[in-house]
């Protein structure tokens, strides 16, 4: 077996490819919810701003679909394998075993995660391709998120999605900075100041844009 | 003394290997909350012994917190509820009259029970011979002073070093992963001067190792270092995954021929 297929069999070789494409689907999700926001600056500047992604950079956009595609694609192949790995790894279970310091992010990382992909193929088919939207138009995105938010089970299913990604992110951000490698040994190692202030950054301003519109803010 | 403490234990019970095992309730009366938790047993074993019955199997060798035979999984927590502290130093006074305490084995693939609460953790030791080692010369030993070593290494070695392999780590992971335990040995070795030349083989070495054994891998959750008795941190699985990273980054092919001397 090569280098290459020997890091990928070993179980901290597969976590460091989770890490890696982890960091790729946060810088992703920060950039994404940024440029959201200007969904409150008007459907001008909405549209203006989806048109320069979708036509004048298309190139670029393509670019960073194919290493979102794979980054998104390589971990969750790891997280199913491990997971599989896992709990190969306990064959019998205790009759009790009391979770001490785990926090609830941690623990719903893989159900979590399971969602996340469901939301994701869901939301690709419902803004990008309009398949799953009920009026869709090509130019006028504003109008797409404006209309589909009146739903509500739309806007729930979007709100849950946004709350499971802050758990996500809470645990995986700082999880990654030490299956990187890069974490600084501290008296406090479990103490998350950085991921809990990214994770309610990126999941509040994320949640905007359906709150606004269910609750009747924007129309 | 205080008034003997009446307690009902759940214990494991499995007559070998390939047995199937089941829990099984016993009463402890009359337990001095002075004794500790391996006395508690002691004793239990004695009644049972008298009684005619089988006697419950459990490791344990220095009951002084050094030697790591003895852990054992106590209420769902591995060496019970006191932090810092092995079975065997865990002492009686820390339950209530009344109590209910389960009992059981360390559970995970890597450590196949043998008998009741006995697992074989022999896993942990090959683990260890992949790499857990340095190469020393022979000769007269040099001073101790002529290798400068940083004060926080020494530090954070020593604590890796800690270790006592018992096992407890894995027991409370809830993938079983051995990474606390290889990731401690690895930092202990990988802060010092006289680990350096083996250090980034000893990564992919041992690594390959815990995972042969069938251990899982680390998410993380932290309950490693809260089940450990020489509170070991998750400081040394980022360590594990730095020289892990590294050494895979800059591995080299070893030469058919050894360097001729
Ligand atoms: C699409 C379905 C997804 C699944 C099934 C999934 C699953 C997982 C699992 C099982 C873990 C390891 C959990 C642990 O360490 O305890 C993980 C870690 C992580 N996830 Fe996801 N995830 C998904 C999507 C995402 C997304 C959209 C992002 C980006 C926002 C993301 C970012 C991360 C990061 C940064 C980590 C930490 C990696 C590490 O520990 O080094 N994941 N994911
Ligand atoms: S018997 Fe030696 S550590 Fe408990």
């Amino acid at each position: 077996m090569g280098a290459l297929g020997k890091f990928w069999e070993s179980s901290v070789g597969k976590k460091i490819v989770m890490g890696v494409t982890g960091v790729i689907l946060v810088g992703f999700v920060i950039g994404h919810m940024a440029g959201n926001l200007q969904f409150f600056a008007g459907a001008d500047r909405y549209n203006a701003y989806a048109r320069l992604l979708k036509h004048d950079i298309i190139e670029l956009t393509w670019i960073v679909r194919g290493t979102l595609i794979v980054s998104v694609i390589l971990h969750v192949t790891a997280a199913y394998q491990l997971t599989m790995r896992n709990r190969a790894a306990r064959p019998a279970d205790y009759a009790l075993r009391e979770p001490q310091v785990s926090t609830y992010a941690s623990r719903t990382m893989r159900w979590g995660g399971v969602y996340l992909l469901v939301f994701l193929l869901y939301h690709i088919g419902h803004f990008t391709t309009g398949w799953f939207h009920p009026a869709f138009s090509e130019t006028g995105t504003w109008g797409n998120v404006a209309i589909a938010f009146k739903s509500v089970p739309v806007a729930l299913f979007y709100l849950g999605a946004m709350a499971l990604l802050a758990l996500h992110l809470y645990h995986g951000i700082w999880a990654c900075a030490r299956t990187l490698g890069f974490a600084r040994p501290s008296a406090n190692p479990l103490q998350r100041r950085i991921a809990l202030v990214l994770a309610i950054v990126v999941s509040v301003g994320f949640s905007l844009l359906p709150l606004s519109v269910v609750l009747g803010f924007v129309r | 003394m205080s008034a003997g403490l009446n307690l009902t234990l759940h214990v494991w019970r499995q007559a070998g290997p390939n047995a199937a095992g089941r829990m099984v309730d016993y009463k402890a009366t009359d337990i001095s909350p002075e004794m500790s938790f391996l006395e508690m047993l002691d004793v239990v074993n004695e009644r049972l012994i008298e009684s005619g019955g089988d006697p419950i199997a459990f490791d344990h060798d220095c009951r002084e917190g050094i030697c790591g035979m003895c852990g054992v999984m106590i209420n769902g927590a591995a060496h019970g509820p006191m932090k810092l502290t092995t079975a065997c130093q865990l002492h009686m006074r820390t339950f209530k009259d009344g109590d209910e305490i389960t009992i059981e084995p360390w559970r995970a693939a890597g450590f196949p029970v043998v008998r009741d609460l006995v697992v074989d953790r022999s896993a942990l030791d090959r683990i260890i011979q992949a790499g857990g080692y340095i190469s020393a010369p022979t000769g007269s030993a040099q001073d101790a002073n002529a290798l400068p070593i940083p004060k926080q290494d020494a530090d954070e070695a020593m604590d890796a070093a800690a270790c006592i392999g018992c096992g407890a780590c894995v027991a409370a992971c809830p993938n079983s992963s051995a990474s606390l335990f290889t990731s401690a040995k690895i930092t202990h070795l990988g802060k010092l001067p006289q680990g350096q030349p083996e250090r980034y083989r000893r990564a992919l070495s041992m690594v390959a190792q815990m995972d042969l054994e069938g251990f899982g891998g680390c998410t993380l959750f932290g309950e490693c270092q809260e089940a450990c008795p020489k509170g070991i941190s998750i400081d040394s699985i980022t360590q594990m995954n730095r020289d892990y990273l590294w050494a895979s980054l800059t591995k080299r092919e070893e030469k058919k021929v050894a360097g001729a001397g």
